[in-house]
C-alpha cells in the first residue's frame, strides 16, 4: 500500500491523561481513513498533533516521506475542517476567504467548486455573525477544499449540515479521493462511514484497537455491519 | 507581504468594526468633547482627562484584549493550522487588537481638541504626553490580556485575572504605596517609592502627564518624588522606556506561551 503518512510511536499525555499511548499507523494515500473511538479516545489529539497543534511529547510523523519537524510549511498541503467552525464575527466569507488565500499564497491550487455551491447561498458578503451554523459550516467545507489539499483532515463534517448539504459534501469527498487524495476522517456516523471509507482505525483510550481495511474487519470479527464489527472488538477487549 | 502583515490586515477589519472598539472611541470623544463645552480651557480639559484615561483605557484594553483571544480561539487553531508559523500569527494577532484600540484611543481624545481647542503652544506638550500615556498603556494592557488569554485555557480564569491586574494597578497599588509610607514615615523612602512607582504602568501614565504641569508637586506623594527626581528630559525617557518594557516583557512571555502551548 502506498502511504500518505506515517506515524511512529506518537505519545502524548496532557497531565496525569495519556491522550495517545505510542500510536503506529500508516495511511493509504488516496484513501478514505476513518478514525473512529469513544469520546477522549484521542482522536482529536492525534489530528491536532498531524496538523502541529499539539506537540507531542514522543514519536515522529512523516508525510509524503518527509518528517515532520520545525518547518511548517508541510501544512501548506493539508486542507483542515475542524468540527466546529468559528469565524471572526465581524468579517464577511469573502474576507475569510481572500485572507486564508493570501496566507497560503499564489502557489496554491484552487478548487471552487464548493466555495461556489456556498455562494449560491447568497451569504458571501454578510459578517460572519449572522450566519446559521449550517451555513457557516458549509463555508468551513469549503475552505477545508479550496487549496486542492493532499490530505484532507475533516472532524466530523457533516455535523449541523442538512442532509443536502451532507450528501454534497459526501460527494466532494469521493470526488477528490477519485482524483488522488488522501482523506482522514473522523466520525460518529457509522453510516457515513460505510458509505465513505476504505480504512478504519479504532482508538480505545489512545491506543489503537484496530487498524486496517473495512472489509477485513468485518470478516475478522465474522459480523456484517461496521457499528456490530465495532462492538465485537470492544466486547472483545473486555473478556 | 509577510505572513503577519496578512494576518494583520484582516484582523484590523475584523476588530475596527467590532461594536465594543467603535463604542470605546464615541465614549471617550463625547467625554472629552463634554469637557470642553463645561470646562474650557484646553489644559484643564488635559487634567481632568488624565483619570479617565488612567482607569479607562487599561481596563477597556485588559477587558477587551482578553475577551478577544478567546472569542478568536477556535480560528486562531485554524489559522495554526495554515502554513503559517506560530510568531508571525502571534504577532499579527496582538497588533491586530491593540493597534485599533490605540486607534480608537487617539480619535476619541484628539479629535475634540482639534475641534475645540485652538491649540495654544503651550497645550502640545500636555496633549501629547496624555496621548502618549493613553496609547503606551493600551500596548501594555493589551499585552497583559494576550498574554493572560493564552495561559489560561480557563475563559473565567483570563477575565478574572485581566480584572485582577487592572485593580491592582489602577487601585491597589496606590493604597499600597500610602500604607508603606505611613507606616515606615521615619524611614527615607524616596528610592523605594521611586522603584515602586516605576512598576506600575498607570501610576507611570500619571507621572508622565504631571511632571509637564507646575501643580506636580501637589499631587500626592508619587508626583513630588517624581518631580524631584524626573523633572528632566533623562526622567521623562526613563517613564516611557519602563512603559515600553512594561508592554515588551508580558507580550515576550505570551509568545513563550504561544509558541509552546497545545491547542
Amino acid at each position: 500500500m502506498n502511504t500518505a503518512l506515517e506515524i511512529h510511536g506518537l505519545g502524548k499525555r496532557f497531565g496525569r491523561v495519556v491522550a495517545l499511548d505510542g500510536l503506529d499507523l500508516t495511511i493509504g494515500r488516496g484513501r478514505v481513513t476513518a478514525l473512529v473511538g469513544p469520546n477522549a479516545a484521542g482522536k482529536s489529539t492525534l489530528i491536532r498533533a498531524i496538523l502541529g497543534l499539539v506537540h507531542p511529547d514522543t514519536g515522529s510523523l512523516v508525510l509524503d516521506g518527509e518528517a515532520l519537524g520545525r518547518d511548517w510549511r508541510y501544512r501548506g498541503r493539508i486542507g483542515y475542517m475542524p468540527q466546529a467552525a468559528h469565524f471572526p464575527d465581524n468579517l464577511t466569507p469573502r474576507e475569510v476567504v481572500a485572507m486564508l488565500r493570501d496566507l497560503r499564497g499564489p502557489g496554491a491550487g484552487t478548487d471552487e467548486d464548493l466555495l461556489e455551491w456556498f455562494a449560491r447561498s447568497g451569504a458571501m458578503d454578510r459578517p460572519v455573525r449572522g450566519l446559521s451554523g449550517g451555513t457557516r459550516q458549509k463555508l468551513n467545507a469549503a475552505i477545508a477544499f479550496l487549496f486542492r489539499p493532499a490530505l484532507l483532515i475533516l472532524d466530523e463534517p457533516t455535523a449541523g449540515l442538512d442532509p443536502v448539504a451532507s450528501s454534497r459534501l459526501k460527494d466532494k469527498i469521493r470526488t477528490v479521493r477519485a482524483q488522488g487524495a488522501t482523506v482522514l476522517l473522523s466520525s460518529h456516523l457509522i453510516g457515513e462511514i460505510e458509505e465513505l471509507a476504505d480504512d478504519l482505525i479504532f482508538l480505545v483510550e489512545g491506543r489503537i484497537r484496530y487498524a486496517g481495511g473495512l472489509a477485513e474487519l468485518k470478516a475478522q470479527t465474522g459480523e456484517r455491519s461496521v457499528e456490530r464489527a465495532m462492538a465485537a472488538l470492544l466486547g472483545g477487549g473486555r473478556e | 507581504m509577510t505572513a503577519t502583515g496578512r494576518i494583520l490586515r484582516y484582523e484590523l477589519h475584523n476588530v475596527l468594526r467590532s461594536r465594543t472598539v467603535l463604542v470605546y472611541a464615541a465614549l471617550l470623544f463625547l467625554l472629552t468633547d463634554a469637557l470642553f463645552r463645561f470646562g474650557g480651557s484646553g489644559a484643564r480639559v488635559v487634567l481632568s482627562l488624565l483619570n479617565v484615561v488612567l482607569i479607562l483605557v487599561p481596563l477597556v484594553s485588559a477587558l477587551f484584549g482578553t475577551m478577544y483571544v478567546y472569542g478568536a480561539r477556535e480560528f486562531t487553531e485554524l489559522l495554526l493550522a495554515q502554513p503559517v508559523g506560530r510568531p508571525s500569527l502571534f504577532t499579527g494577532l496582538y497588533l491586530g487588537l491593540s493597534l485599533p484600540l490605540a486607534a480608537a484611543f487617539l480619535a476619541g481624545v484628539g479629535l475634540p481638541f482639534i475641534l475645540h481647542a485652538k491649540p495654544e503652544a503651550a497645550l502640545w506638550g500636555p496633549l501629547l504626553m496624555l496621548l502618549t500615556a493613553g496609547l503606551l498603556l493600551t500596548f501594555v494592557f493589551t499585552a497583559v490580556a494576550v498574554l493572560l488569554a493564552t495561559h489560561f485555557d480557563d475563559r473565567a480564569k483570563g477575565l478574572g485575572g485581566a480584572i485582577l491586574v487592572w485593580l491592582a494597578c489602577a487601585i491597589i497599588y496606590d493604597g499600597l504605596i500610602l500604607l508603606i509610607v505611613s507606616w515606615f514615615s521615619e524611614y527615607p523612602l524616596e528610592r523605594a517609592v521611586l522603584a515602586l512607582t516605576l512598576m506600575n504602568p498607570v501610576d507611570l501614565g500619571r507621572v508622565l502627564l504631571l511632571l509637564q504641569f507646575d501643580t506636580a508637586a501637589l499631587m500626592g506623594y508619587t508626583g513630588a518624588v517624581f518631580e524631584r527626581f524626573f523633572g528632566s528630559a533623562g526622567g521623562r525617557v526613563a517613564v516611557l522606556a519602563a512603559l515600553v518594557v512594561q508592554a515588551v516583557v508580558p507580550l515576550a512571555l505570551a509568545l513563550r506561551v504561544f509558541r509552546r502551548k497545545d491547542f
